[in-house]
């Protein structure tokens, strides 16, 4: 008995010491939470990643598993992953149910456009990955961060309206109207989004552009080079008009910088924020050089 | 006379031999679809996993929850829509006849997505219980085939030029259908539509293969009963009945089969385009068009065809994957094109 009590002691120990190591193949199906997993310091367990994960543009050369709503069971199975972390809005189920059923760890990471989504975020994979001390202060910067850029915002009176296009296309150009990303961050910059009425993402007709009356014009930067530039885009029938067109105003943002909703959020906010109101821009804190 | 072989005694003599073959291209089918995947299995797990040897709990597991499945619900989709077509062309009477061609796959398309994104009113709910998608799908595709053959007989025969007009403009209206549906949709449901306008197999389940098994074994079987009465209709339907086949009921018969076929593999898979075509103009290509060697050979090479069209769908871009009806797209488009100038060609000649 006496001998036994050392090796099973040692036992016990190694036992706490595998479980307190995070898994060492990691999928993550999510730009935000590939984000996070590099924060936490773990971006070297990553083996794959969605299309949506593109920061750090490390991510951009690791296998790509598809979109996030379209994975293919076997492809991930092929990757031979511990764990695989999933935003909610991954999909499509009968895929996930696949994953599941092939003994492969998941972990649902909720994914709401919210500040307090975000800190739930963080909170989740921080658990996932055994690493809740880092998640909770990252959590915590996070959160304060945000509360920086809004005590600011609070004194600032005016509301530039703000129309987010998602993309120019040849046709009606699609906006964001309520209860997306886009809004939420909109919001939080301190403008007022500019398209009311409907809900998600909808192309927008040039009538209801110009009734619509944008101060500011913002749109991902990718969308502004394939419609050829500011100038271009200012000058299209259904801006022209409009006081963004007069006033020179268009914000170009990369899309998973803005509305990506990870660990870089309050750099996000600060920069909209400076661009909506440019004339108290050093008010608002400047997010380190490598963080758009 | 039950059966009308067209090009006389060489189908008949072919008939074995030609089903052996594409029994033997069915079966490399099969074999290739259960070993290429993303995930690099040697044959030796495949066969055992298959056999229930000692493997790998996970390897196992993708063999036979995965794989397997997945190649069963692909030769059966492939199956059925390529059965479907040759019954189609039959009853037609024109080879330019495909359920995803003339809109009867768009139309059960419409009905899945509707029941998608609107719901189950509570009514029909209770009635048909976790069916509702299959069910409509097969509504769907039912009252596309009776809109298309409404619109394009006359005068006792199918008129071919107005059966693919009617099926561009159906397929129109289920894909405004469609994407009105889309329109009122979140990202989720939008990216979803992907599915049942391209088609997948990436959904493969056991449940899944058992629901769709009776309709496509049913096809494949019933199609066996009306082989001679398809052979008489390539006389006209006036000689057919001359020729005492009881015309009529083995019409709506064949509708019915092949709607019911069609909203299946729809409901399981997506909308895979030109199967029903390019199968049956295949093997009429090497064994002539009696329907008694026709309709199972059909079933036969559709079950093949779809099996290597998902294999490169799911390895082309592995570790993700392609839209299965972006394959045979791509395969049967240049081939449609091909048979359009061939048959130009005969016409002029």
């Amino acid at each position: 008995m006496r001998t036994w009590l050392p090796v099973l002691f040692s036992l016990v120990l190694v036992s706490i010491a595998a479980a307190a190591e995070p898994p060492g193949r990691i999928v993550s199906v999510g730009g935000a939470i590939t984000e996070i997993v590099n924060e936490l310091g773990l971006g070297d367990r990553l083996v794959a990643v969605d299309s949506t994960s593109q920061h750090p543009p490390a991510m951009r050369a690791l296998p790509q598993v598809g979109y996030m709503r379209a994975l293919s069971a076997e492809g991930v199975a092929a990757l031979r992953p511990d764990l695989v972390l999933l935003s909610d809005n991954a999909g499509p189920p009968p895929v996930i149910a696949q994953i599941r059923s092939l003994g492969i760890p998941t972990r649902m990471v909720p994914d709401r456009p919210t500040v307090a989504g975000v800190a739930e975020k963080v909170r989740a994979v921080g658990s996932f990955l055994d690493r809740q001390g880092e998640a909770e202060a990252m959590a915590r910067d996070i959160v304060e961060g945000v509360e920086a850029v809004r005590a600011v915002v609070a004194d600032i009176p005016d509301r530039p309206r703000v129309l987010f296009l998602m993309g120019l296309g040849r046709g009606a150009p699609t906006a964001a109207g309520q209860n997306t990303a886009a809004d939420a961050m909109i919001r939080l910059a301190g403008g007022v989004n500019a398209m009311e009425g409907y809900e998600g993402y909808k192309p927008a007709s040039g009538e209801a552009i110009l009734a619509a009356a944008p101060d500011v014009l913002l749109l991902p930067s990718d969308a502004l080079e394939a419609a050829g530039g500011r100038d271009a885009i200012l000058a299209m029938p259904q801006f022209a008009g409009t006081p963004a067109a007069r006033h020179g105003r268009l914000v170009a943002m990369d899309t998973l910088y803005l509305l990506g909703f990870g660990p870089r959020l309050p750099h996000a906010a600060a920069d909209l924020a400076r661009a909506l109101h440019p004339d108290r821009a050093d008010a608002f804190p400047k997010p380190p050089a490598d963080r758009s | 006379m039950t059966s009308l072989p067209v090009r006389g005694d060489a189908a008949g003599l072919r008939q074995p031999g030609v089903l052996a073959l594409l029994a033997a291209l069915a079966c490399c089918a099969v074999v290739a679809s259960l070993s290429i995947g993303a995930s690099a299995l040697p044959p030796g797990t495949v066969v055992a996993a298959l056999t229930g040897g000692d493997v790998a709990s996970r390897d196992a597991a993708i063999v036979l929850q995965l794989r397997l499945p997945r190649t069963l619900l692909g030769f059966g989709v492939g199956a059925a829509l390529a059965v479907s077509g040759a019954m189609m062309q039959g009853l037609f009477r024109n080879p330019l006849a495909d359920p995803a061609l003339i809109g009867i796959s768009s139309g059960a398309a419409l009905a899945a997505v509707a029941v998608i994104v609107l719901g189950v009113p509570a009514a029909v709910a209770g009635l048909v219980g976790p069916f509702a998608l299959p069910v409509a799908a097969f509504a769907g595709s039912l009252v596309t085939i009776l809109a298309v053959q409404r619109v394009a007989r006359g005068d006792g025969r199918t008129d071919v030029a107005t059966l693919l007009l009617a099926g561009i403009a159906i397929n129109a209206i289920a894909s405004a259908g469609t994407g009105y549906l889309v329109f009122g949709s979140d990202d989720r449901q939008m990216r979803d539509v992907t599915f049942w306008t391209m088609g997948s197999l990436g959904g493969a389940a056991w449940p899944v293969v058992l629901a769709l098994a009776p309709f496509a074994l049913g096809a494949v079987l019933a199609a066996g009963r009306w082989a001679g009465v398809l052979d008489a209709l390539l006389l006209g339907e006036r000689e057919a009945a001359l020729m005492g086949f009881r015309v009529e009921p083995a019409k709506t018969g064949i509708v019915i089969v092949c709607a019911a076929a069609v909203g299946a593999s729809v409901a399981v898979a997506g909308v895979i385009g030109f199967v029903g075509l390019v199968v049956p103009h295949l093997v009429r290509l090497v064994a002539g068009a009696g329907h008694r060697l026709l309709l199972p050979a059909s079933a036969l090479l559709g079950g093949t065809l779809v099996l290597f069209a998902d294999i490169v769908a799911r390895t082309a871009v592995a570790p993700a994957e392609l839209p299965i009806g972006l394959v045979t797209a791509l395969i049967g488009g240049p081939f449609f094109l091909w048979l359009l100038i061939r048959r130009r060609r005969e016409n002029l000649s």
